[in-house]
């Protein structure tokens, strides 16, 4: 059986249905990544688990257990909010100690715990600060210490990185792997990132208005989209005889699909070419190898494999008609 | 997520009453029949209402309190426009300095600045006069009004400025134009603060109007000090039906939330 | 281009000297000068009307008056504003609004109004607020409001209340929603959340509300002169009885400078200690 079971999982807002009969296993040590464009119902999702929405249909089990028939305050769930939500009256120890607190941990395995948790994201030496004294991905981490040091039986990640930079964010998903990987705790990201979701879970669910597109592995569901949706969601696609074709895939060749290049712009580790041909404008992303590459203007060739078909049991019925 | 439990609302309710009650208490007075003080219950009457257009001092002080509160109002903002703009806009020495400066009169108590603006009109020979009247007003509400025209001078983007020079507008044309309609709304409720101000003021204005430049609040408040009968309650119930008509059209036209937050010592 | 600022400025500039800072300045020597009841003001330089203020024990009680009522009526809008603000931000949009409207609306309707209906409320032993007491069982006798203490506190607090609620709500908006979730989540039960992580993050909010209504309180006037009569005093009324009654108006500047000074000195003592103690955690 599994970790976490989210069945039919449905929430109505008035007449607007923001999750519709989502249904979701997740493994014990899994991380799974909820991602879909705003509004797709993925926070209403981690709301629901988290207790703070409840649900209007559907159930959700841990470990066999009815989750909804327990109190959000006693349901042991570590949550790393967009917001991060510091206690900003109290120092980063005293964040970090409040979950332990209310569990009645005694002073003196608080202080042990905290402190080892603190190490464990790398702010052992900042635990008398208060949180209005730290940079964002300080916070970022103490709010992370905070979720962790009551060993959550799933920790839930609400957008967690939206609000640092591009370089820090990058930084922080490898360290955030890092320490899941450390601790295994199960975990659910809710993000709208698809860089972001792909690089840091096991397995990733797309949503799009309240329902699950796709759920896989990363690379499958960027190699082999179940929807149009998907593909688009996870990253450029062109539409060439009906068949898809992710940018990167096409190089340039001698035969194959005849093209003139319209625009070629440098993007530093790679080039994106978009090229006129019969079928459409078609666009092209060539590694930057340092070779001489076609000018704007230039006839070209256009060469890919076809993809392999996707797999059967994730394809909605009517996909390809679309 | 978060809702009240029914032992809120219940506290909720009896603290409404309690802000209600002295409030409600007035107007229902104003309808009594009898010529004391009573709760009418089966006979209501506007006698006392009537009876308002009889003493002649009510009826003028209610028209010096509008036309002072008007024109006090309107030479605050006018001398506030220039002033927020220059706090808006410069970093110069003396610029915090200034600005308490002008806030100051909501820090100072109102019996203060009465007793001052008394010594100070009565060695000028404008003692009682209309004319102090307008003076003094126009410094306890400035502070209204400046902080209104103040924010909207700081929330003007300075960059729809720059487009409209660089489309050819003289400095009086940008002026005329663009920067007066954008601020436009926050000095009509500068002034509209100001005047709700201005109106009700009595702790300062009794110091300095002698009889014949009495406004309405001064006018009650002696008049409460000899005996409350019904006719000051009818009296005191239209400044109330006044008030509650402006905080409205106030609240549509602004917010009064935003109007009042941040809103300071007022000295009352 | 220096001087624009100083330009723009000019108008208030000038009205504020003229008409701030000279009267204030006349009103402080004001105090210094000597009065008689056949002679009048005569302007020189005696520290007679200070000695007085400062020795006579008539003075002190009058002063300890005024603080201690103050006082009370602070404590009073704490403690039952602050919850109030608290409710408030918890109700959902029509509601919010329409009570932030009857609960600030006030402020901004006539004091000498709101106060006339207190001593409606008041009224003698048939007043409204007796006769609830006693049908609700809570007091035998009917309590004394009119031309007391307790009825200068109760008044007051009404009047300014709404300055406390506007505190605490503003301190409420700056609140992320989230960290009440942070806490749940973490396993804390309602009233740890109001009391560990909400109260800690709105008091700043409450004291600054508590130094507005307590030098409002303090230098109150329109409120205390009808609810007090001509008995009781506090500094505000019998400044204004030496001026308009006694016409002692040294005697009455020195008391008015007194209680500014007064006030300017807890405000901004009060404000510092505040701001000292809360610029660490909210900067």
């Amino acid at each position: 059986m599994a970790f976490l079971t989210l069945e039919k999982l449905t929430k109505k807002f008035g007449t607007h249905l923001a999750v519709d009969g989502l249904s979701l296993e997740v493994e014990k040590g899994e991380f799974i990544a909820l991602l879909g464009p705003s509004g797709c119902g993925k926070t209403t999702t981690l709301q629901m688990i988290a207790g703070f929405v409840d649900p209007t249909a559907g159930a959700i089990r841990l470990e066999g257990r009815d989750l909804l028939a327990i109190k959000p305050a006693k349901r042991g769930l570590g949550i790393v909010f967009q917001s991060y939500a510091l206690f900003p009256h109290m120092t980063v120890a005293e964040n970090v100690a409040f979950g332990l607190e209310m569990q009645g941990v005694v002073a003196a395995e608080r202080t042990k715990r905290v402190a080892e948790t603190l190490d464990l994201v790398g702010l052992g030496a900042f635990a008398v600060r208060f949180p209005r004294q730290m940079s964002g991905g300080q916070q970022q981490r103490v709010a992370l210490a905070r979720a962790l040091v009551i060993r959550p039986s799933i920790l839930l990640l609400d957008e967690p990185l939206s609000n640092l930079d591009a370089k820090l964010r990058e930084e922080m998903q490898i360290e955030l792997r890092q320490i899941q990987r450390t601790v295994s705790t199960t975990t659910i990201l809710v993000t709208h990132d698809q860089a972001e979701a792909m690089a840091l879970s096991d397995r990733i669910v797309v949503m799009n208005q309240g329902r699950a597109e796709q759920i896989g592995p990363p690379h499958e569901a960027y190699e082999r989209p179940a929807t149009p949706f998907v593909a688009n969601f996870l990253g450029k696609t062109n539409l060439v005889n009906g068949t898809t074709v992710r940018p990167e895939k096409i190089s340039f060749g001698t035969s194959g699909l005849a093209g003139k290049v319209r625009t070629r712009i440098f993007q530093g580790n790679h080039w994106l070419y978009q090229v006129d041909t019969d079928g459409g404008l078609v666009t092209v992303i060539r590694q930057n190898t340092g070779e001489a590459m076609p000018t704007e203007g230039a006839a070209v060739h256009l060469v890919w494999q076809s993809s392999p078909p996707p797999s059967s049991g994730e394809v909605p019925a009517g996909r390809r008609g679309s | 997520m978060s809702k009240n439990g029914p032992l809120a609302l219940a506290y909720h309710t009896l603290f409404v009453a309690f802000m209600l009650a002295p409030i409600l208490v007035v107007c229902w007075v104003a309808f009594t029949p009898e010529g004391f003080l009573s709760f009418p219950t089966d006979n209501w009457s506007l006698r006392w209402f009537y009876a308002i257009a009889r003493y002649p001092e009510f009826v003028s002080a209610f028209w010096r309190s509008l036309w002072l509160g008007a024109l006090s109002s309107a030479i605050a903002v006018g001398v506030s426009v220039p002033a927020a703009l220059a706090i808006a806009r410069y970093r110069f020495p003396g610029r915090e300095a200034m600005t308490a400066l002008f806030m100051s009169p909501l820090m100072i108590p109102h019996i203060v600045l009465g007793i001052a603006f008394l010594r100070f009109f009565t060695q000028i020979g404008i003692g009682g006069t209309f004319v102090g009247l307008v003076l003094a007003h126009i410094v306890i509400v400035l502070p209204f009004a400046l902080r209104l025209t103040l924010a909207s001078a700081i929330g003007l983007d300075r960059a729809i400025e720059h487009a409209a020079v660089s489309l050819g507008a003289s400095e009086w044309v940008v002026l005329r134009r663009i920067t007066l309609p954008l601020v436009l709304p926050g000095l009509a409720s500068g002034w509209a603060l100001a005047f709700i101000n201005s109106f009700d003021e009595v702790t300062m204005t009794v110091f300095i109007a002698a009889p014949g430049t009495e406004t309405l609040p001064v006018r009650m408040f002696l008049y409460i000090q000899d005996n409350i009968d019904p006719l000051v309650t009818s009296v005191s119930a239209c400044v109330i039906a006044i008030t509650v008509a402006a905080l409205v059209v106030m609240d549509r036209a602004y917010g009064l939330e935003k109007l009042l937050v941040g809103r300071g010592v007022d000295g009352r | 281009m220096r001087l624009a600022p100083y330009l723009l400025s000019l108008p208030a500039l000038l009205l504020f000297a003229g008409v701030v800072v000279v009267p204030l300045v006349m009103t402080v020597l004001l105090s210094f000068h000597d009065w008689g009841q056949y002679k009048g003001i005569e302007p020189v330089f005696i520290l007679k009307n200070w000695q007085e203020v400062l020795t006579d024990s008539y003075f002190h009680e009058m002063f300890a008056r005024t603080f201690r009522i103050a006082f009370f009526v602070t404590l009073l809008a704490a403690v039952f504003g602050a919850p109030e603000a608290y409710i408030l931000n918890r109700m959902k949009s029509p509601w919010r609004g329409l009570f932030l409207l009857v609960i600030l609306g006030p402020l901004l309707i006539s004091v000498v109004a709101r106060t006339l209906g207190w001593a409606l409320l008041f009224g003698g032993n048939s007043g409204l607020v007796n006769k609830a007491l006693m049908s609700a069982g809570l007091i035998s006798a009917p309590l004394p409001f009119m031309f007391t203490e307790t009825g200068m506190v109760v008044a007051l607090a009404h009047v300014l209340m709404p300055y406390m609620v506007l505190s605490v709500w503003a301190a409420l908006q700056r609140l992320d929603p989230q960290i009440e979730n942070a806490a749940v989540a973490l396993g804390a039960g309602p009233f740890t959340v109001l009391r560990r992580i909400v109260l800690p993050q709105v008091m700043p909010g409450i004291l600054s509300g508590a130094i507005i209504v307590f030098a409002l309180a303090a230098s109150a006037f329109a409120t205390p002169a009808i609810i007090g009569g001509r008995r009781l005093k506090v500094a505000s009324t019998l400044a204004y009885d030496e001026f308009l009654n006694t016409l002692n108006w040294p005697l009455g500047a020195a008391v008015a400078v007194l209680l500014l000074l007064a006030l300017v000195a807890i405000v901004i003592g009060a404000s510092r200690l505040v701001e000292r103690r809360y610029a660490q955690v909210f900067g």
